[in-house]
């Protein structure tokens, strides 16, 4: 906030700038290949034919979280799991998005109990939480929908800290 | 000539129709037992379902509603019976969807339709209040609260029609 209030509305070039970048961002943002659970079943379907996550730019389920914008957290994370999905997290490199699929990634849903993070932004940073149990593909990609809408409202002095 | 014999088989389907729905323009008409995001039930003349006895937080296996009880009054009476919702919250976020709740209520106000489109920024949007559940009123009918005579409305559970 400092440097926009410092150097005021600096107009049309970086306004254009920043929808082209978001745009760009929201066009081509691979997710990471990780499944936890059931939601990853749906994940899958959301990639298959049917669904087809490629229209969208998100057909390359990363293998490796270096190459990854997007984390989809699908199925329960236990508490052993924790700290690999954190680490996860942070080999991936900026701008990087999470995704909380299902009941159980974004609040533990059914499983209160000890073995599972009542929600994984305990952890890491959430920035779209999609419910269901699992979620259908269509659930997933209004989820998909959510996070583009939220990536086109990103203001460029954001940029260093997403 | 293997190679020709692979491209037919590309060339063959390429020409059939495409198989992908183009979800957010098509949507795909869901199965009639799909279990979406709940409703709450109104009568025909504007009346809640709802009588608020909480059978419904009971059977949840998610905790996931949360139900406050208030009494009703022949001046400001909401639903039939002594007792009606004031309070009325589903979190989808911990709902599993199960319909159990639906199963659980008596007077068949609770309904799981077919409204999937669920995701949210923040947790706390995801909690769904009785203003946002509830039905809008049927045409003829009129919003709650009602005045009514009194001892007109004392079963919370009106007369069950016999199945046909």
């Amino acid at each position: 906030m400092g440097v926009s209030s410092k150097l005021g509305n600096l107009g049309v070039v970086t306004t254009k700038l920043e929808d082209a970048v978001n745009w760009g961002r929201t066009r081509a943002m691979w997710p990471m290949l990780f499944g936890l659970a059931c939601c990853a079943i749906e994940m899958m379907s959301t990639q298959a034919p049917y669904y087809d996550a490629s229209r969208f730019g998100m057909e390359l389920m990363r293998a490796s979280p270096r190459q990854a914008d997007l984390m989809i957290v699908a199925g329960r994370v236990s508490r052993k799991m924790a700290p690999v999905l954190r680490q996860l997290y942070d080999q991936m490199p900026e701008p990087k998005w999470v995704l909380a699929m299902g009941d159980c990634a974004s609040c533990g849903g059914v499983f209160n109990n000890y073995a599972i993070v009542q929600g994984v932004d305990e952890i890491v940073p959430v920035d779209v939480y999609v419910a269901g149990c699992p979620p259908r593909p269509e659930q997933l990609i209004h989820g998909f929908m959510t996070l583009h809408e939220k990536v086109k409202e990103m203001k460029w002095y954001e940029w260093a800290g997403k | 000539m293997g190679l020709i014999n692979g491209l037919m088989t590309t060339i063959k389907h390429v020409l059939q129709e495409k198989a992908t729905f183009q979800y957010p323009e098509v949507e795909r008409p869901v199965r009639e037992r799909y279990k979406g995001r709940h409703a709450l039930k109104r009568y025909d003349n504007g009346m809640e379902k709802c009588i608020g006895c909480a059978l419904c937080a009971a059977a949840c296996p998610a905790d996931a509603i949360w139900v406050e009880a208030a009494e009703n009054t022949d001046d400001e009476r909401y639903s039939p019976g002594e007792r009606y919702a004031k309070t009325y919250e589903i979190n989808m976020l911990r709902c599993i969807f199960c319909g159990y709740c639906e199963d659980a209520c008596p007077t068949e106000a609770i309904v799981l339709e077919h409204e999937y489109k669920l995701s949210f920024t923040d947790r706390r949007d995801s909690i769904y209040t009785k203003d946002m559940l509830i039905d809008p009123v049927p045409p003829g009918g009129q919003d709650t609260p009602h005045q009514v005579e009194p001892h007109s409305y004392d079963r919370p559970i009106p007369d069950m029609e016999n199945p046909k």
